[in-house]
């Protein structure tokens, strides 16, 4: 099998998710033939050529628009974050139905998991490019772009504008990083020495779990391997996270300093950065980046003169599948398959990609690792709680008067930080995505930290005016939607929470629900095979301790029937081609 | 714990295993059943219908991807795990459409004497009624999908025992579905044969060569004779090429 080893996209090995995305470009879909060419070319089997087009949500094998509109339902950038619904209006302008492509050919419309833009309004992508800021207004406005078909590239640019707000700086985002200055120190204290830094600065993995970062590189450093591979894990899928969206603009070189410094540990020569489909306008900004740094002579062979060192990085970018942040999904997708969790052990910094020991970690753990190494682990170490040393990004929105990007030491008070992006009148708030925690005003004195409320980076805020029912059936969906599908629990289980959690909130729960509500919460939890599974009925958990009356309140008393009668007739009604009021029962 | 240095606890019993096994593989060859759906005892673990998750300690793990580590001591056989495994079973009636009571493969069906071992009297979930493609091109072999656990047995058999590599699983969540590994995504334009594992190893009505539906007569189907509790302890292929 041939994956991309090469360092420039325009090589003829290509990875096979970016030559699917250039066909989908091309063709608005990806047709049988365009598959069976592809499995020739790659050398793999037409099925699993078939098996990734059907796995990721940016394939399709039916015709999409000319201009094909993703709107993001996020809770904070979705379609329905606002008073209006976003997605039926500009359905409604055009003229389409959400899903279909209209029968011209020039426009579709559907919904897709949360895109990273939490803190610019609600937003959408149009052929792959983030529109931010959305308001009935715009809409109009794109809506009669799109009806003259004029061209992305003549529409405003401020439309496409990702305008960051950082509103607290601490030990990372106050760093000035000059290029190369990490690694010189790190060749001139060799790799030893340099891992041992990294183990006495405390650093554990940014991107949620927490693992200890030195030891991470510590064990694949000790892995036996023909090869060694680091990779960036920049898919920053969970609903709400968006700090990796500014770190991978803003400090690109930290971060790829840090991915240098660990194949100097490791000992590895190639390196990936798994970016997530979403971000693909940043791919110009990285690409300028890293070539940059070989003509500095930071990648590639002999860097800073070292006869022996020798590093690029590949970067990958994914086509919509939030289950491929897990790592060994990542991983899975980096040698062009499906993105489905692996059997661990063995664990990839022993088996990692094909095979070899690889490590994965966050952007955030990269750029720290980088800043760790100039500084010295002391000026990490001396900062935050016991066991989670140094600071932790936040990107916080939702229902407050300053979404965006807010850097604190680990032990931040929960209220500290509501004060500070001006939250008021607070019903909730969920940390750590909707695979996290949702906490009520009664738990607003916990702290940000490993040892007690952890997340990767996503803080959600919700105002008393929010029905958190509509953001429990928000999450369920999404975790159906995302789940690989792989194992029982989760892929029929997210289903049935979702149908359940949908029942209720159309008025046709009983008591009897909220018993299933928690059993079924339990059996995805401890029965799943990966990590989307064990954390996908937390928040269903979470809600039913700590706001019971979100559940009981829309309860009827009596005995409802578990589907709706008269949609049940509705294939009956097709059939006959019918829509008469006699074929309609009354559901009163 | 015990000093010897290869022996688990299975629901306190002490039972040895060799380097590599996993504790599905320690159990079954000693003679203890932890249900499964998606194992088959040679072919490389799955660990997809989650029957066979076990409490070691206080994690929960699936026995059939979890390798034996000297001193586990390990809950199988109780009554909250044997819950969660009808709940799973029940799952997996409500994802397709499982039609016993006029299905060939009814009597012969692991996933029916499944729930009967569990006890298992009624659907409880809802069910789904997804649509989902038949294929009956094949001169031998039908493929009803609805009837279908996505246990990935015939993608193990085709592609590791078989060479044929003819089936795979494709989609996500509840789209997620088996596919032929051929241009027409037809069973007739593979090289799929009567004779293969894969023909043969479906635990459902999902994959059934035809014409041989009814010969065996109900009341004399393999369910009717042993539980699945004794086909899980027995049953096991070769591998021809063990690499
Ligand atoms: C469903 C799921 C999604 C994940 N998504 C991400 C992600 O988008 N970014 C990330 O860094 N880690 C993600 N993780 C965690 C990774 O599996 C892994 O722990 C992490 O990349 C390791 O890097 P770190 O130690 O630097 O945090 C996810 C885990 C799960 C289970
Ligand atoms: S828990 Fe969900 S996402 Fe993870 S392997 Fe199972 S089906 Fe896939
Ligand atoms: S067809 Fe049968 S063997 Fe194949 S995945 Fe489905 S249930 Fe398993």
């Amino acid at each position: 099998m041939d994956i991309s080893h090469s360092h420039n996209s325009g090589s003829p090995h290509q990875h096979i998710l970016h030559r699917l995305h250039a066909l989908q470009q091309q063709f608005r879909h990806i047709s049988p033939h365009a598959m069976q060419r592809t499995a020739a070319e790659f050398n793999i089997s037409l099925s699993q050529v078939a098996a990734v087009v059907a796995f990721y949500s940016f394939f399709s094998t039916q015709p999409r628009g000319r201009f094909d509109i993703l709107f993001s339902n996020c809770t904070s950038c979705g379609y329905l974050s606002g008073d209006q619904d976003l997605m039926q209006m500009l359905c409604q302008l055009l003229q389409v139905t959400p899903g279909k492509t209209r029968a011209d050919g020039l426009i579709s419309i559907s919904e897709t998991s949360c895109i990273g833009m939490c803190d610019q309004g609600a937003s959408l992508l149009i052929n792959g490019l983030p529109v931010t800021a959305l308001n009935a207004e715009k809409l109009t406005q794109i809506a009669q772009r799109i009806t003259t078909e004029s061209p992305l590239t003549d529409w405003p640019t401020e439309w496409f504008a990702v305008h960051d707000r950082i509103y607290r700086r601490d030990l990372l985002l106050m760093e000035q990083h000059a290029p190369g200055s990490a690694l010189q120190t790190a060749l001139a204290q060799g790799a030893d020495q340099t891992l041992a830094v990294i183990q006495q600065s405390g650093l554990r993995g940014r991107g949620g779990a927490g693992f200890d970062t030195g030891k991470k590189w510590q064990l694949c450093r000790a892995a036996p391997g023909d090869a060694h591979y680091v990779v960036c894990n920049a898919d920053e899928g969970e609903p709400g996270t968006f700090k990796d969206r500014l770190l991978l603009r803003d400090h690109t070189d930290a971060m790829v300093e840090g991915m240098t410094t660990c194949a100097l540990v490791i000992g590895a020569k190639q390196g990936f950065v798994y970016l997530r489909g979403e971000y693909r306008y940043l791919l110009p900004h990285l690409h300028a980046v890293l070539d940059q740094r070989r003509n500095q002579g930071l990648l590639g062979q002999h860097i800073l003169g070292y006869e022996n060192f020798e590093f690029d990085i590949d970067i990958v970018v994914g086509a919509g599948a939030y289950i491929c942040g897990e790592e060994s999904a990542l991983i899975e997708s980096l040698e062009g398959k499906p993105g489905i969790p692996r059997i661990r052990p063995p664990f990839p910094v022993t088996h990692g990609y094909l095979g070899q020991p690889t490590i994965v970690n966050n952007v955030e753990t990269f750029i720290a690792a980088a800043h760790i190494i100039t500084h010295g682990s002391v000026w990490f170490y001396s900062i935050g709680t016991e066991q989670s040393r140094g600071t932790k990004i936040l990107s916080i929105s939702g229902d407050c008067e300053k979404p965006g990007i807010y850097e604190y030491p680990f032990g931040v008070c929960i209220r500290q930080v509501l004060d500070d992006c001006g939250a008021q009148n607070v019903q909730a708030v969920q940390i750590g995505g909707p695979a996290g925690k949702l906490l009520g005003a009664a738990e607003f004195n916990r702290a940000i930290s490993f040892e007690d409320i952890s997340t990767g980076g996503s803080f959600l805020v919700f105002d008393q005016q929010r029905n958190l029912l509509a953001i429990h059936r928000n999450f369920a969906h999404f975790f159906a939607h995302e789940s690989c599908g792989f194992c029982t629990p989760c892929r029929v289980g997210t289903r049935l929470l979702k149908n359940n959690l949908d029942k209720i909130a159309e008025g046709r729960g009983t008591a009897h629900d909220i018993e299933e509500l928690k059993q079924l919460s339990h059996l995805i939890q401890h029965q799943s095979h990966c990590g989307l599974g064990h954390t996908a009925a937390h928040h269903v958990l979470d809600g039913l301790q700590h706001f019971p009356h979100t559940f009981s309140a829309p309860l009827q008393p009596h005995f409802t029937a578990q589907f709706d009668l008269d949609q049940a007739l509705e294939s009956a009604r097709q059939a006959t081609h019918r829509n008469d009021a006699a074929a309609h029962l009354d559901n009163e | 714990m015990s000093d010897n240095p290869s022996t688990i606890r299975i629901d306190g019993q002490e039972i040895p295993f060799t380097a590599g096994q996993t504790i599905m593989d320690a159990a079954l060859a000693a003679g203890i059943y932890i249900p499964h759906l998606c194992h088959y005892s040679g072919l490389p673990p799955s660990g997809n219908c989650r029957l066979c998750v076990v409490e070691n300690g206080n994690r929960s793990v699936a026995a059939c991807i979890t390798p034996a580590v000297t001193g586990q001591e390990i809950r199988n056989n109780t009554p909250e795990l044997n819950e969660a495994r009808k709940a799973i079973t029940q799952m997996l009636f409500v994802e397709g459409n499982h039609i016993c009571p006029s299905c060939e493969k009814t009597g012969n069906c692991k996933l029916q004497a499944m729930a009967y071992h569990l006890g298992m009297l009624d659907d409880h979930f809802p069910q789904f009624y997804q649509r989902r493609e038949l294929d009956a091109s094949h001169p031998e072999i039908l493929l009803d999908r609805s009837r279908c656990i996505l246990c990935d047995l015939c993608v193990r058999a085709s592609r590791d025992m078989d060479q044929k590599n003819v089936f795979a699983i494709a989609g996500r969540g509840t789209d997620a579905h088996l596919i032929v590994n051929t241009p027409s995504g037809k069973l007739a334009d593979s090289t799929m044969a009567v004779t293969d594992l894969a023909a043969n190893i479906c635990p459902v009505g999902a994959i059934l060569i035809k014409e041989i539906g009814y010969e065996v007569p109900i009341g004399q189907r393999i369910y009717d004779q042993q539980t699945i509790r004794e086909t899980g302890l027995q049953e096991h292929v070769d591998r021809k090429n063990d690499d």
